[in-house]
C-alpha cells in the first residue's frame, strides 16, 4: 500500500443522523425520471424478544450463584462444556454437572472489530475453553492479558472462571482470567 | 434419478451497494443474461420453465418476508411453482442443488434457480451483528457475536496443530485479488503482495481486512433441465445449448456451535489411509467435517477417487483466506494439515499469470480463478450459484466470451466443482460439474 492509500484512510467519523427531508424535485418530463437518483430513506426498526433459555435455564441460574455447568451423559458419559440436555452420542438425557473453575485455553482470538452491538467492547479477546475429561468446549472472553500481545503461546494457558457480581443472566456472566 | 444439465447462467455485477434498484430487478439483470445467453425469448421461457427454486438468506437484510414470490413475479414466472432455500452462507449451493433434485426426479423438465442478497440496506458493523445471528443465541451470540472473530478462533487452532502461517495464509488473497483483475464481474481487483495483506487493519487476529470478503448486493441465476428440458431449450430456440452435466452432489453438517465439534478420528476420502492421520483429533475447530462429508458424497457420486489429479478446477467458499486453506484439506486436495504447503507450492493458482512470486508447482488445480468470494464478493443467496455459472463458463470454454478476455479460462476444463459453506462450517454443499456437449 502507497502513501497516498494510507492517507485515505484518516477519516472524520460519520453518523448516520441529518436533517428530515420534505421536498425533491420532480422533472417537467417523465421521460427524465429513469436518470434520477434512488430516493433512500431510513427506517428504524426495534424489537424486543421474549427469549426463552428453555431446558438451559439452570446454566444461567448457576452463573448467578457463581457456578459453571455442563452436563454429562448418564449412559456414556460423554461430557459437554456448553451444556446440552440430549446426547449428540446416544440420544440419551444428561444431567448437570459443576465444571472445575480452572481449565486451558484451547483456541483465542482478539476482535478488533465486531457486530455493532460489540463494537464499543473492542478490543476483546474470545476464547474456546478446554477440559481434561471434558469432550466439548466452551466460548467465552478473556482479560488481564494485553490484546496486542496476542501470540499462538497464549494457546494452553491456565485460566480461571470468575463470576459477575451483578448478574445479567447472560452467558457473560462469567469469564475467564489467566492463572 | 436421471441425468440433470446446467444449461445456462447470468450473474449481476456484484457491488458494495446497488441503490438504484429494489432485489427484482436485480436477479432480473442475471435471469434475462441467462435466457440471451441461450437465444431463449422471454415468453418463451415463461411458457417453458416448470419451477423455480428462490435463494436468499436473510430476512432480517431484507426486511421483506416472503421476498421470493415478489422476484418470481417481476420475472414473469407466475403461476409456476417456486420454493425458497436457505441455509446461511451455503443457500445457494443448497438452492442449486434443490433445482437439481426436482429435475433428477422427474417433477420438473425445466427449472430456474434465483438467488440475491441485499446487504447494503443496513451498515457493515449491523450487517456484521445480523450474520452473527447464525450463531447460537443463547450460548454464543451474546459473548461477542462476530464471524470473522469465530473464523479466527478456527484458524488459531490451525496454526498451532499444524504451523500453518498468516503469509501462507496471505497469499490466498493475493491469488484471488490477482485473478479478479481478469474478471469484470468481480467487486475488489487489485494487484497486492503477502506483505500488502498483513499490513492492512487487523479485524480478528490474525485475519486481517485483506484475509476477509466483504458483503454485496448482487444475484446470479443458473437453468437445469433434464434431458428432455434440452431438446426443448433446442426446439425453442433453434440452437443446441452447450451444457454441462451435474454429476455429483454431495452435503454434510456439523454442530452450530463450534464449542460442540468432537475431537475424534478422520473421515477418510479413498485416497487417504488411517495411518495419515495418526494422533490426530478431528475435525475439533482446525477443520470443517461438514466440508470433509459434502465432498466425500459428492465425489462417491461423480466417480471420484482422487480429487487433485481428477478435478481441473474448483470454485470454494473462501469467505476468508483462512477457511480456503482448511477447504483444501476437506476436499482431500492436500492432507490435512498442508493447506499452507499447498498454497505455498503454487498449485491453487491459475497456470501462466504472473502474481509476482515464483511457484515450484503453479496452477495444477486452479482454485477460485474467478476470485472467488474475497474479490468477487458474498451476497449470500447469489454466491454459491454465481460459482455455477463461472463453473458452467469455464467447462463451455466461453470464459472469453463473458469476461472480455481468456486469461482465466482453465484450458479445456472438463470437471470441476463447487462449494458452498454456511455458519463455522455448519452447511455444506459440493456439486460436480462436467463439460456434456
Ligand atoms: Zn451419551
Amino acid at each position: 500500500m502507497n502513501e497516498q492509500d494510507s492517507k485515505r484512510r484518516i477519516k472524520l467519523t460519520e453518523t448516520e443522523d441529518g436533517n428530515v427531508l420534505f421536498n425533491v424535485p420532480f422533472p417537467k418530463d417523465l421521460k427524465d425520471l429513469k436518470g434520477m437518483a434512488p430516493i433512500v430513506i431510513k427506517q428504524p426498526y426495534h424489537i424486543d424478544y421474549i427469549h426463552s433459555y428453555g431446558q438451559d435455564s439452570p446454566f444461567f441460574a448457576g452463573l448467578a450463584n457463581g457456578k459453571l455447568l455442563g452436563t454429562r451423559c448418564g449412559p456414556c458419559r460423554y461430557t459437554y462444556g456448553t451444556p446440552r440436555l440430549h446426547c449428540m452420542v446416544c440420544g440419551e438425557p444428561c444431567a448437570w454437572v459443576e465444571l472445575p473453575r480452572e481449565g486451558a485455553v484451547h483456541t483465542f482470538t482478539v476482535c478488533h472489530f465486531g457486530g455493532e452491538e460489540f463494537l464499543g467492547e473492542t478490543p476483546f479477546i474470545l476464547i474456546l475453553v478446554e477440559w481434561p475429561g471434558v469432550d466439548t468446549l466452551f466460548l467465552s472472553r478473556l482479560v488481564g492479558v494485553e490484546p496486542e500481545a496476542a501470540s499462538l503461546a497464549w494457546i494452553g494457558m491456565k485460566v480461571c472462571a470468575q463470576f459477575k457480581r451483578l448478574s445479567k443472566f447472560k452467558p457473560t456472566d462469567v469469564y475467564f482470567v489467566p492463572g | 434419478m436421471r441425468p440433470v444439465y446446467l444449461v445456462s447462467g447470468g450473474v449481476s455485477k456484484f457491488a458494495k451497494a446497488r441503490p438504484d434498484v429494489t432485489f427484482q430487478p436485480m436477479v432480473k439483470e442475471a435471469y434475462d443474461y441467462a435466457l440471451k445467453d441461450l437465444g431463449l425469448e422471454h415468453r418463451k421461457a415463461a411458457e417453458i420453465v416448470d419451477g423455480t427454486i428462490a435463494s436468499y438468506f436473510s430476512d432480517h437484510f431484507t426486511r421483506q418476508l416472503k421476498a421470493g414470490s415478489m422476484v418470481q413475479d417481476y420475472l414473469g414466472l407466475c403461476p409456476k411453482p417456486s420454493k425458497r432455500v436457505e441455509g446461511g452462507g451455503a443457500t445457494g449451493g443448497l438452492a442449486f442443488q434443490s433445482g437439481w433434485e426436482s429435475v433428477a426426479s422427474g417433477r420438473y423438465d425445466i427449472c430456474v434457480v434465483y438467488g440475491w442478497e441485499t446487504m447494503s440496506r443496513v451498515n457493515t458493523w449491523k450487517g456484521n451483528e445480523f450474520i452473527a445471528l447464525a450463531s447460537d443465541v443463547s450460548f454464543d451470540y451474546p459473548v461477542g457475536g462476530f464471524y470473522s472473530g469465530y473464523y479466527a478462533m478456527m484458524v488459531v487452532r490451525h496454526m498451532k496443530q499444524f504451523g500453518t502461517s498468516v503469509e501462507q495464509m496471505a497469499l490466498v488473497s493475493v491469488k484471488n485479488h490477482h485473478n479478479a483483475l481478469h474478471n469484470p464481474y468481480a467487486q475488489k481487483r487489485m494487484k497486492i503482495r503477502i506483505e500488502d495483506v498483513r499490513r492492512a487493519e487487523m479485524v480478528a487476529w490474525p485475519l486481517t481486512m485483506l484475509d476477509i470478503c466483504v458483503m454485496s448486493d448482487g444475484a446470479a441465476v443458473t437453468i437445469l433441465a433434464s434431458a428432455e428440458g434440452v431438446d426443448k431449450l433446442d426446439k425453442a430456440t433453434g440452437r443446441r445449448p452447450r451444457p454441462a452435466r451435474v454429476t455429483g452432489v454431495g452435503g454434510g453438517i456439523d454442530a452450530m456451535r463450534m464449542a460442540d465439534r468432537p475431537h475424534a478420528e478422520v473421515i477418510l476420502l479413498p485416497h487417504e489411509k488411517a495411518e495419515d492421520y495418526e494422533g490426530l483429533k478431528y475435525p475439533g475447530v482446525h477443520s470443517f467435517r461438514a466440508g470433509r462429508m459434502a465432498s466425500k458424497t459428492a465425489y462417491q457420486m461423480a466417480g471420484i477417487t482422487d480429487p487433485a489429479r481428477e478435478l481441473d478446477f474448483i470454485e470454494l467458499h473462501d469467505a476468508y483466506t483462512s477457511s480456503e486453506l482448511q477447504t483444501y484439506e476437506d476436499m482431500g486436495l492436500c492432507r490435512y494439515g498442508e493447506g499452507g504447503k499447498f498454497v505455498e507450492a503454487g498449485k491453487p493458482f491459475m497456470p501462466g499469470l504472473d502474481y509476482g512470486y515464483r511457484f515450484p508447482a503453479q496452477g495444477t488445480i486452479p482454485i477460485n480463478p474467478s476470485g472467488g468470494l474475497l474479490a468477487c464478493g458474498h451476497p449470500v443467496g447469489a454466491t454459491g450459484l454465481m460459482q455455477a455459472v463461472f463453473a458452467l463458463w469455464q467447462l463451455q470454454g466461453s470464459i472469453a466470451r463473458h469476461f472480455g478476455n481468456d486469461r482465466l479460462q482453465v484450458k479445456n476444463a472438463r470437471r470441476g466443482a463447487i462449494h458452498s459453506h454456511a455458519g463455522t462450517g455448519t452447511y455444506v454443499s459440493v456439486s460436480i460439474l462436467e463439460r456434456a456437449f
